[in-house]
């Protein structure tokens, strides 16, 4: 097993606050626009340094969303940010009519997803946004797992032309991706290589599929770890390629079991080489008050999760 | 500049010309909005045979033009009808609406291509937003040419509308004119049965917007209006035209109620229209 070591931990949302900044400097049609959370978007210092391109809009979200859709018509790229529960459920209609069947060149950037949220409970916890947006046509989705790769892919966005759904958190987490990484949508990042399971993790879970594959190491089980931070358009080819290989899959997803990046990858198995494949997600549930490391635990989304699912999904080869 | 700038006895035959197609297609696919379409026929012609700065050129940008938006997009018709007429495409292609592979759609969209639309819409409620951030990329990109988009008023009892109220006022996005097609009617009967609109004029005063009131199916009365809202913008505030129109009008029996929102008429119906629709010189697709 690789060796993976971090000297520090940050949140995600930070490596979009610190993208979305540079990428004021570097490109004078990017456009912020929060929806009265600016503090937990990270947005201030785009606000601070460009406030003639940043636009608070209040808690309308339905408004942001078609102001977004509007900005790009005059070249803008616009970035909007909120909580992931209000990026996506609460403005499906907007961005399915207004972004995604116009095309609009609209950052959908959503911050607070999934249970790691923590205290405020189920009503913010969305666990269902990844699969919102992969049925939007058109629509790119993309849950980078560490600080660094959210602020690359927050930079590599604006020169993708078309609509982008961005999903991070709340919490810090170890920052284990290089700070100079080139990140490429839709493209696959082998962590190691293996040979008796894939696993493939988003997000908050990659860093606890690495967990995971040193402790299967250490039972002797070869894991293959693979990060998937672009789930629309799936790495099929990886995908494909690792699987034949390891002959089973575990997926793991801080996201409903239904819909997310564990169903894009039984998908492709499925209609190519299906395999044993076990899903590490939240089991059709919504979330509920408590610590992220507790909710973690409770939903079944932690390294020891992911170990058992690699097991189970080797006895059913 | 408009490209076509005619005079008003010019606006009336075109009007007259938009109208027969409107029936016409919706005749020729047994489905469609004619009443909202045949009520805001002079609104449109006059945006697009006289008051808008714009090119047939059509660039999705239209950077150094007056831009449209169409928020309550179930009167596709009179725009597809107006957009041929203008020159934007062949006024055959009018005979494909709301059929298969057609770039006119039921609703409009972005999504075939069709020049001169720039958002889909349909989906009520949305129009007034993205017209909004339109604007503002145009004060970003010190461009002064302006921005309208015209909803229906039924429309308005979709919160985001008021959301999108609320905002351009304090943005000072004074370089919008929206406008509401006050006909009184929706789908299941008048506004006021329905939902009652209130005082349109005091809510939009109140969120900070300067309105204008006009009648939108005389040219003489209409005209001037969309002029006192050109003069109306630069001064710090949004505009918005409460525009009072008949549904289906020009055609007798169209008028005065919500029938005729979504329904076609028939063979017989279609003739009567088109009798009372009488132009000096018909060019019918």
């Amino acid at each position: 097993m690789k060796e993976y070591t971090y000297t520090e931990k940050k949140d995600t949302r930070s490596g979009f606050g610190d993208g979305l900044l540079e990428l004021g400097r570097r490109n004078p049609n990017v456009v912020g626009l929060c929806a009265d959370l600016i503090g937990s978007l990270k947005m201030g210092a785009f606000q601070k340094e460009f406030p003639e391109r940043f636009f608070q809009v209040g808690i309308a979200e339905a408004n942001m969303i078609g102001l977004a859709a509007g900005m790009t018509i005059g070249g803008k790229i616009p970035f909007t940010g909120t909580f992931a529960n209000f990026s996506t459920g609460r403005v499906y209609d907007q961005i399915r009519q207004s972004v995604a069947y116009s095309g609009k060149n609209v950052k959908i950037c959503a911050s607070h997803a999934g249970l790691t949220l923590g205290e405020d409970g189920a009503t913010h916890q969305i666990l269902e946004d990844i699969g919102m947006m992969k049925m939007l046509p058109g629509m790119t989705v993309i849950n980078p797992c560490d600080y660094n790769q959210t602020k690359a892919a927050t930079i590599a966005i604006a020169d993708y032309e078309g609509p982008v759904y961005l999903r991070f958190g709340r919490p810090v987490v170890p920052i284990f991706t290089p700070a100079d990484q080139k990140f490429e949508i839709g493209k696959a990042v082998m962590l190691n290589e293996g040979t008796d399971v894939s696993i493939f993790a988003t997000g908050h879970l990659v860093w606890k599929a690495i967990l995971a594959g040193k402790i299967l190491a250490d039972k002797g089980i070869s894991a293959e770890i693979i990060n998937i931070h672009t789930i629309k358009p799936l790495d099929t080819e990886a995908v494909l390629k690792s699987v034949a290989k390891t002959g089973c899959v575990v997926s793991a997803e801080e996201h409903n079991r239904i819909g997310g990046l564990g169903d894009s990858i039984a998908q492709a198995l499925a209609t190519s080489k299906p395999a044993p494949q076990e899903y590490v997600a939240v089991n059709d549930t919504f979330g509920e008050s408590a610590t992220p490391d507790e909710l973690m635990e409770k939903y079944g989304l932690t390294e020891n999760d992911i170990v058992a699912a690699a097991e189970r999904a080797i006895s059913r080869k | 500049m408009n490209p076509h700038n005619l005079s008003i006895e010019e606006l009336k035959q075109t009007a007259a010309q938009v109208r027969r197609d409107i029936v016409r297609m919706v005749h020729a696919v047994n489905s469609g909005h004619p009443g909202g379409s045949l009520g805001c026929t002079d609104y449109f012609v006059s945006l697009y045979f006289r008051v808008m700065n714009y090119s047939t050129d059509f660039t999705m940008d239209g950077e150094g033009e007056d831009l449209f938006f169409l928020s309550n997009g179930h009167i596709s018709p009179v725009w597809y009808s107006t957009l041929a007429r203008a020159g934007f495409f062949e006024v055959k292609e009018l005979a494909t609406f709301r059929k298969l592979d057609s770039r006119l759609q039921g609703h409009p969209t972005t999504h075939e291509g069709l020049p001169g639309i720039r958002i889909a819409s349909g989906s009520l409620g949305q129009g007034l937003s993205v017209a909004i951030g339109a604007a503002q990329a145009k004060k970003l990109n010190k461009d002064n040419n302006l921005v309208y988009v015209l909803m229906g008023d039924g429309e308005l009892e979709e919160g985001q509308i008021w959301e999108a109220a609320m905002y351009a006022p304090h943005h000072k996005v004074d370089n919008i004119i929206a406008t509401v097609d006050r006909n009184g009617q929706q789908i299941d009967g008048s506004t006021a049965e329905v939902a009652g609109l209130g005082d349109l004029r005091a809510k939009f005063e109140a969120f900070g917007w300067h309105v204008l009131e006009a009648d939108g199916n005389n040219f003489e009365l209409l005209l001037p209006a969309l002029d006192d809202a050109r003069a109306a913008t630069g001064k710090g505030k949004p505009v918005i035209i409460l525009m009072d129109t008949e549904m289906g009008f020009g055609v007798d029996y169209m008028m005065g109620s919500h029938k005729w929102h979504g329904v076609a008429p028939n063979d017989e119906q279609l003739e009567k229209a088109l009798q009372q629709l009488a132009v000096e010189q018909a060019s019918d697709y």
